[in-house]
């Protein structure tokens, strides 16, 4: 596999990130989480440079990385997808919404469009079971989502 | 709160935070201040009240009336009307759904009779990112009287005769929790607050967090002083950025205010409470794996004892409690034993909070006492099922509880009734399923829940789930035979029996308690190929009725498999062998002539 480069500034931000938590291997998750913030993603190269600033192995970073479902050591699109499919989401046909979007996005769960534009996933419950099938578009929280609604969604974000 | 004649409390949880709460509120401060009412009236952002489904939620206050659906250009009559002419906007009122009544005042209107409100006491009726709020509500005067009047010894004897359970699931007696972390001698020992709230469809740890954060320090810091903890860690879940937000505020507050910190209200007493972010991970909300990935870990569980009373976070003796347990304390020390211990069951005292959800028609949070039926929390406050449907079971304990029915909804809620009847009490989830769900298709959604949750660690869960979901397949796709489902109810005792921790030793529950009152589905699915809520697509069948069908060709020329044949004008026919069930063609038809056999 061909190696990342990753670039220097955002490296430099993440060596004060791990300063400011005293390079402390204690702190691997919540590097992890500034890391992925800055990134986007956690990929192997940069893996190895946390590793190397908390003093652990690489293995170890990794072990946790891919032990946690909020750390993706793929990049997401420009508008990350996730569809909701927590119990009350579920009970209430999230499962369609979420055929729907493959069929719409022509991908998979864990895939991002050609067009890096759109990535889809799922998540167990943001707790807005209030508002169940719920769909969100980055940070912005679609409620009561059906199949037919799929497509204008879709579209709010293509132009 | 400052002396005004009207309040305005906009909910901010984050079911209406989703649906524009924000602008509402934005609106109704810019209209106050243009209409130079600011004197009069106030617009506040609170936490959830509980009633999500009919969000975005603006309450009147003091005289209680409840708007909702609230759109944001709905302000300025709710202002005009309301505020100004005193005359209520009828329209945003909440309709009864049992008498068609409208209901004005929001402490008769349905979801809100039989409720007693302890843990969520605040909850909607202060603003959360005001600590002064708070304290106007007896907030931190529990936390002084400890300090100041009793000793700790005396403090965990209080909360020993409350008879407070864990609220996380277990239900272990709080109070003697705390006795036996204050027992170990060591320098330094920890207090949790364990806010991963995992289960898929229970929102409450973070309704409390959003709505009433400095309970939970207030709480955290009377454990510190019972256990001799000086240091307070809370696991809280990344994917709660609001709780995450309202709880920094917090505790950036109740430092300036002396109430965390060094030498609390004067006392000498030294507390102070740090966050941690979990990931994603299902399994961490069991107490051992919790403590691993605070330490920066993979969160999986180790074999109890040590118990974290001994030996958690770094080493140290560690008390965990959960953000509902921690909610009940400040009441408690306030008000006394007798009087929480005086609500509930005998085994079971005070309230609990449960997530209503799924096909019911009051969608939202709701705290009722110990005791209290299914029934009554289903069809009096829940309102019954969405669309004069039936009611056919409810999953209470999330993936790690049990389906209950009929024959159940009279049965007075408690710990030890659950149990008793199959299920568990869990963190409070309550999903109500209706005739249209498949229990098999139910119990397979838990398990591919779980199948993706296990942390590897022990086989039994990591390999047993993964069977047990295999087998559930087959029967929803109609390939199982009858042997299978013995093997299937063996299979789900064994993995009980041998995990390691809390995880796989309920995660077959779903199984056996779907096998148990719902046996005869599992039959039909496996010896007639045949699910009655048609909700196993395998075993659909889309079939075109002849007599409907005038040969428009419409469906067939949909169909992206090329299933459908026929002649122009001439009934047609789906090929069952080619179908992939996408259901294209009945959308499209216009004569109602495909139906779901």
């Amino acid at each position: 596999m061909a190696k990342i480069k990753l670039s220097e500034r955002k490296l430099q931000e993440l060596k004060e990130v791990c300063k400011s938590f005293n390079n402390d291997k204690g702190e691997l998750i919540n590097v992890l989480h500034k890391a992925q913030s800055i990134f986007g993603y956690l990929p192997a190269e940069l893996q190895e440079v946390i590793a190397k600033e908390l003093n652990v192995s690489v293995a170890h970073v990794y072990g946790v990385v891919t032990f946690y479902s909020f750390f993706t050591m793929t990049p997401k699109g420009q508008h990350p997808i996730s569809i909701c499919l927590g119990t009350a989401c579920y009970v209430r046909g999230a499962e369609k919404v979420l055929e729907e979007f493959r069929r719409v996005l022509k991908i998979q769960v864990g895939e991002t469009t050609a067009d890096g534009k759109f990535s889809l996933s799922c998540l167990r419950c943001v707790g807005a079971c209030g508002l169940a099938p719920v769909v969100l578009v980055g940070e912005k929280v679609y409620g009561r989502v059906s199949p037919d609604g799929v497509k204008d969604i879709v579209a709010e974000y293509n132009n | 709160m400052a002396k005004i004649k009207y309040h305005m409390l906009v909910c901010g949880g984050t079911s209406c935070h989703a649906s524009n709460s924000e602008d509402i509120l934005k609106n109704l401060q810019d209209l106050i201040k243009i209409k130079g009412l600011d004197t009069d009236v106030q617009a506040i952002k609170t936490g959830c009240f509980g009633f999500c489904d009919k969000g975005p939620i603006v309450k009147m206050m003091p005289d209680n009336t409840f708007y909702i659906q609230v759109k944001p250009e709905d302000c300025a009559e709710i202002i005009e009307e309301h505020i100004i002419k005193g005359k209520k906007v009828d329209r945003l009122l909440y309709q009864g759904t049992a008498s068609k009544e409208n209901l004005s005042n929001s402490n008769n209107t349905g979801p809100h009779k039989k409720q007693i409100r302890i843990a969520l006491r605040n909850c909607g009726v202060i603003n959360p990112e005001n600590i002064e709020e708070y304290i106007a509500r007896n907030g931190y005067q529990a936390l002084g009287k400890v300090l100041t009047e009793l000793t700790p010894e005396a403090t965990i004897e209080i909360m020993k005769k409350s008879g407070l359970r864990g609220r996380g699931g277990g239900g272990f007696p709080t109070g003697l929790k705390w006795e036996i972390t204050r027992a170990v001698k060591a320098d330094q020992k920890y207090v949790v607050c364990n806010a991963d709230e995992g289960d898929p469809g229970a929102f409450m740890d973070r309704s409390v967090l959003e709505g009433d954060p400095h309970t939970v320090l207030e709480a955290m810091a009377i454990n510190g002083y019972c256990t001799g903890a000086d240091k307070g860690v809370i696991y809280i879940r990344a994917e709660y950025p609001l709780a995450v937000e309202r709880l920094k505020i917090a505790m950036k507050q109740a430092r300036e205010y002396g109430l965390l910190g060094q030498d609390i209200l004067g006392t000498g007493f030294n507390f102070d409470i740090e966050i941690r972010y979990g990931a994603g991970a299902f399994v961490c909300g069991e107490e051992t794996a919790l403590i691993h990935s605070m330490e920066g870990l993979r969160g999986e569980p180790t074999v109890k004892p040590p118990f974290p009373s001994e030996s958690g976070f770094l080493g140290k003796p560690t008390n965990v409690n959960n953000v509902e347990t921690y909610a009940n304390i400040p009441a408690i020390i306030n008000k006394g034993a007798d009087w929480f211990a005086s609500i509930g069951t005998e085994k079971s005292k005070g309230t609990k909070v449960f997530a209503l959800a799924g096909k019911i028609n009051n969608v939202g949070l709701i705290e009722v006492p110990m005791g209290i039926t299914l029934r009554e929390v289903i069809f009096e406050i829940g309102g019954g099922i969405k669309n004069g449907r039936t009611f056919k079971a409810v999953q209470t304990g999330g993936p790690s509880g049990g389906m209950l029915t009929e024959k159940d909804l009279d049965t007075p809620i408690d710990y030890d009734n659950l149990i008793a009847a199959g299920s568990m009490m869990g963190s409070g989830g309550m999903i109500v399923m209706d005739e249209d769900d498949c229990m098999v298709a139910m119990a397979k959604f838990y398990l591919e829940f779980t199948v993706e949750e296990s942390c590897g660690k022990c086989s039994p869960c990591r390999i047993g789930n993964k069977r047990l979901y295999e087998m559930l397949e087959k029967v929803t796709q109609g390939h199982a035979v009858m042997d299978d489902l013995d093997k299937l109810r063996n299979l789900s005792h064994v993995i009980k029996d041998t995990s390691l921790c809390g995880l796989g030793q309920t995660s077959p529950n779903p199984v056996l308690s779907s096998m148990d009152n719902f046996y005869h589905e599992y039959l039909e699915h496996v010896g007639n190929k045949k699910c009655r809520a048609g909700s196993c697509k395998s075993l659909m069948q889309y079939i075109i009725n002849a007599e409907n069908c005038i040969g428009c060709t419409l469906c067939a020329r949909n169909c992206p498999v090329d299933a459908i044949a026929g002649e122009r004008k001439q009934a047609h026919v789906i090929d069952q062998e080619k179908c992939i069930k996408c259901g294209a063609c009945m959308e499209k038809c216009k004569f109602n002539a495909i139906f779901i056999n």
